[in-house]
C-alpha cells in the first residue's frame, strides 16, 4: 500500500516546490519507521507466518490465558472489545490476531516489568471468527483462543 | 494537526491504571468509496505510553485496531500528581504526544 501511495506521490501532477519540500518530508518520516514498524508481521495470513515474522516459533496451547471484556457476539463488527490478560510468568508482550481478517494480526503490546501483562483494546473483525491472543513469556510463545460470533462485518463496504 | 487523545489515569492500589481513546480514523485500506475506489490505508502504527521518562507500554499497531482507538492497562508504581505521556505515529507519520496527570 505504501508503494502505491509512493507512486500517487510521484505522478501527483503541478507539483509546486512546497509540495515537493512536503513530500521529501514525508517519506522521510516514512523510512524512519519502517524499521520500528514489523511490516512482514502485518501482512501475513496465518498463525505460523504471523508469529515466524515476530521472530518466534509454534505457540504452544496455554491456559493461562484469559480474555476478559470481550463478547461472545460482537454486534457491530467495526468495535469489538477484547481485553487479554496472561497469567504466564515473564509475559513480555501479547498479541491479537483475528483468523479471518484480511491479515491476522491486530496488534502487538510490548509489556516491560512493572506493566501488569493485562491490557484491554478494541479492534476490528470482518466477520465471525477466532481471535488469538499471543502470548511471548520467557522467549516462548504461547497462545489461547476465542470465537467471537459478529453480526455486522467491520471490513469492506 | 490530529485531535487529542483523551488520557484517564488513576491510582488503583499500587498500580495506575491508564484508559486512553484516541482520535484517529484507521482507515484499512480495504474499504471503496462511492466511486469504487479503494480508500487508502491510514491507521497507527506506534504507541508509546511513558511515565517518569520510562516505558511503560509499547505497541505496534495494523490497521484492524476500530476507530478511535482505545487502551487501557495498568502499571506499578506512579503517584498522583506524576505525569502519564502517551504518543502515538500513523502511517502517514503524523505524530500526536498528549499528557495526563495521574489523579
Amino acid at each position: 500500500m505504501n508503494l502505491q501511495r509512493r507512486k500517487a506521490l510521484r505522478t501527483g501532477g503541478g507539483v509546486t516546490l512546497l509540495t515537493l519540500v512536503a513530500a521529501a518530508g514525508w517519506l522521510r518520516a516514512e523510512d524512519a519507521r519502517a524499521a520500528d514498524w514489523n511490516k512482514a508481521a502485518f501482512e501475513t495470513n496465518s498463525m505460523d507466518a504471523t508469529v515466524k515474522a515476530l521472530g518466534g516459533s509454534a505457540p504452544s496451547q496455554s491456559k493461562d490465558i484469559a480474555f476478559f471484556q470481550t463478547p461472545d457476539i460482537a454486534e457491530n463488527g467495526a468495535v469489538v472489545p477484547i481485553g487479554v490478560t496472561s497469567n504466564i510468568p515473564k509475559t513480555e508482550s501479547i498479541a491479537i490476531l483475528v483468523e479471518k481478517n484480511p491479515n491476522m494480526l491486530a496488534a502487538v503490546f510490548d509489556v516491560p516489568a512493572g506493566t501488569d501483562p493485562s491490557l484491554s483494546t478494541r479492534i476490528k473483525m470482518g466477520q465471525s471468527s477466532n481471535v488469538y491472543a499471543l502470548v511471548k513469556a520467557d522467549g516462548k510463545y504461547y497462545v489461547a483462543s476465542k470465537e467471537i460470533k459478529v453480526t455486522l462485518g467491520g471490513c469492506g463496504g | 494537526m490530529p485531535d487529542p487523545s483523551r488520557i484517564r489515569a488513576n491510582v488503583v492500589g499500587d498500580s495506575t491504571e491508564v484508559k486512553v481513546l484516541m482520535n484517529h480514523e484507521m482507515e484499512t485500506g480495504q474499504r471503496k468509496d462511492a466511486q469504487g475506489k479503494v480508500i487508502p490505508a491510514w491507521f497507527i502504527q506506534d504507541v508509546t505510553a511513558t511515565w517518569n521518562g520510562k516505558t511503560v507500554l509499547s505497541a505496534q499497531w495494523g490497521p484492524a485496531v476500530a476507530k478511535n482507538p482505545f487502551l487501557s492497562f495498568k502499571f506499578k508504581g506512579g503517584a498522583k500528581g506524576d505525569k502519564v505521556i502517551i504518543t502515538w505515529v500513523d502511517n502517514r507519520g503524523e505524530k500526536r504526544t498528549d499528557e495526563a496527570t495521574i489523579a
